[in-house]
């Protein structure tokens, strides 16, 4: 194993009450690349993407075995701060949830959180991370304004940006694209190549034509297990799977 | 006749119908607005607002009476809000799914049907004779509080249930506390269905004159309370003990003192309705 791997899931279950959602995934993720997760609705894609920043703590009922790992470090453990380990892996969602601010406060919130007051590096990690998030031309004359008022496209990249005001590593995405008109998509599409030189990509997607576009590894899942994964490229012509071969040619799903 | 025309008559008949049942509250508040501001209305001036009360009722006002329930009024809402507001946080917050918040739940909503009356037995027990706190306006305020607290609690959590999931996850995901999320966003977001119930809620305590009247607070108090420890008599008191009297003219005073009090609660009405309104108003999520 010459490349590095980022994130990592050793035998991982996981329980909604008696729903059991994630059936015994293993699974490593390389470090400064996009990873895909695709697969039917209900499979289990959101719900494991959402296990590598603990989003599903919170949820009446959730139970998880196994061991998710963030740069080799076990982040279930009973001494890991949620707050710090969100910190270093952001999320964006799959409707663009901006807060109802100005488009400055979205992105300092996570600095606010962390008691940053400075307002010289608030100014500067708005920019960065406007610029960043390939937005800055089109909302530096109004960052005062509410971010409501932007265009969903636009709400999608604020969030992008929001994420990584506080410089996470790694980026997690679910199905960041859906809700948005294709136009929209094409610059989020164009943002997550960029973004991959720096960050560690997961994007969970329904949509194939987007997960080989900007994808370099692939994972499918189908009722909570993993069935294949490879390098997009292998798994979209020679998948080794009859079940993946059947879910990308749409023979199901 | 055919089968669509006899459908349309009922149609028609059931809009009269529905006509009449909405007209007809609304009749009897007209009769009794009009009634009370023809006995009352000559009656209100400036020394009956600032008169104390008296035997000669020319001569009585109620400035202790209206100072009293606006005493009443704020240390209810001192009380009560950060009790109502917090217990309503942590049930839909924090509290997991389990027998303990189901009981809970249950019981508040059993809470909010008690009637007012028995809220003032158990503020006569525990608030005046336990707490030692007397015939005071602060066993007052804690009683009433008591009688509003299921009401603010039911708002609150409802008020928070209408902050969209995504907003929380969003506040999390950016590494923010439980409570920072609460504090900086669901609270902000919630604020205006929060107060609306609130304030719906005081306008009903200040017109609540049983449970008062069983704490022991008094008809005729001859001076204007300066302190929570106080005695003292709010307005329903004051009305309900002219209108027993026997002369005309108490009578008088007696409508005059509605009209202050629903003066009152009308514009506390007011204010939840142009809140919810600025509340609608807001960008949809």
């Amino acid at each position: 194993m010459s490349k590095s791997y980022k994130l990592a899931a050793n035998d991982v279950n996981a329980w909604y009450g008696d729903f059991h959602a994630i059936k015994g995934i293993n699974i490593a993720l390389e470090e400064k690349a996009v990873t895909a997760f695709i697969g039917p609705s209900g499979c289990g894609k959101s719900t494991f993407l959402r296990l590598f920043n603990r989003m599903n703590d919170y949820i009446d009922g959730f139970r998880l075995e196994g061991e998710i790992l963030l740069d080799q470090k076990n982040i279930y453990k009973k001494d890991v701060r949620v707050d710090e380990l969100r910190k270093e892996v952001g999320m964006v969602f799959q409707k663009p949830n901006p807060f109802p601010k100005t488009i400055f406060e979205n992105v300092v919130y996570g600095l606010r959180i962390q008691g940053v007051s400075k307002k010289k590096v608030l100014e500067e990690t708005v920019e960065r991370s406007l610029k960043q998030a390939a937005l800055w031309e089109e909302v530096k004359d109004k960052l005062h304004k509410s971010a409501l008022a932007l265009s969903g496209g636009q709400q999608q990249r604020l969030c992008i940006a929001r994420a990584l005001a506080i410089e996470p590593t790694v980026l997690l995405m679910d199905e960041p694209a859906s809700a948005l008109d294709p136009i929209s998509t094409t610059k989020i599409e164009d943002l997550i190549y960029e973004l991959k030189n720096q960050y560690t990509i997961v994007i969970v997607t329904h949509n194939m034509q987007q997960a080989g576009r900007v994808s370099d590894h692939t994972a499918f899942f189908l009722s909570g297990e993993l069935v294949e994964h490879s390098k997009t490229k292998t798994l979209f012509t020679s998948p080794k799977d009859k079940r993946t071969q059947n879910y990308i040619t749409g023979r199901f799903g | 006749m055919t089968n669509s025309d006899l459908n349309r008559y009922k149609d028609k008949a059931f809009q009269v119908f529905g006509i009449c049942c909405t007209f007809l509250g609304l009749i009897v508040l007209a009769v009794f607005l009009i009634d009370i501001l023809i006995k009352g209305l000559g009656r209100i001036d400036w020394d009956f607002i600032t008169s104390l009360p008296s035997r000669r009722a020319m001569r009585a006002g109620i400035l202790t009476a209206w100072v009293g329930t606006l005493w009443i009024l704020v240390l209810t809402a001192l009380i009560a809000i950060p009790l109502g507001v917090a217990a309503g946080v942590y049930l839909q917050e924090y509290a997991r799914k389990s027998r303990l918040s189901d009981f809970l739940e249950i019981n508040i909503a059993n809470l909010a049907g008690v009637p007012s009356i028995i809220y003032g037995l158990l503020g006569l027990e525990v608030f005046v004779r336990q707490m030692g706190l007397g015939e005071s306006l602060l066993a007052g305020a804690f009683t009433l509080s008591l009688l509003v607290l299921p009401i603010i609690i039911v708002t609150t959590r409802e008020a928070i249930k209408a902050v969209p999931g995504s907003i929380r996850d969003a506040s999390l995901a950016l590494g923010a506390s439980k409570w920072q999320t609460i504090w900086m966003q669901i609270l902000p977001a919630s604020a205006g269905g929060i107060m609306t119930g609130v304030i719906l809620s005081l306008s009903r305590a200040v017109g609540e004159a049983a449970p008062l009247i069983v704490i022991g607070a008094l008809a005729y108090v001859p001076f204007v309370p300066e302190s929570p420890l106080d005695e003292f008599t709010v307005l329903p008191i004051q009305i309900f003990n002219w209108v027993s009297r026997p002369q005309e003219e108490f009578l008088i005073n007696a409508a005059s003192a509605i009209i202050i009090l629903l003066f009152i609660t009308f514009l506390l009405n007011g204010i939840a309705v142009y809140l919810r309104y600025r509340q609608q108003k807001k960008v949809k999520w």
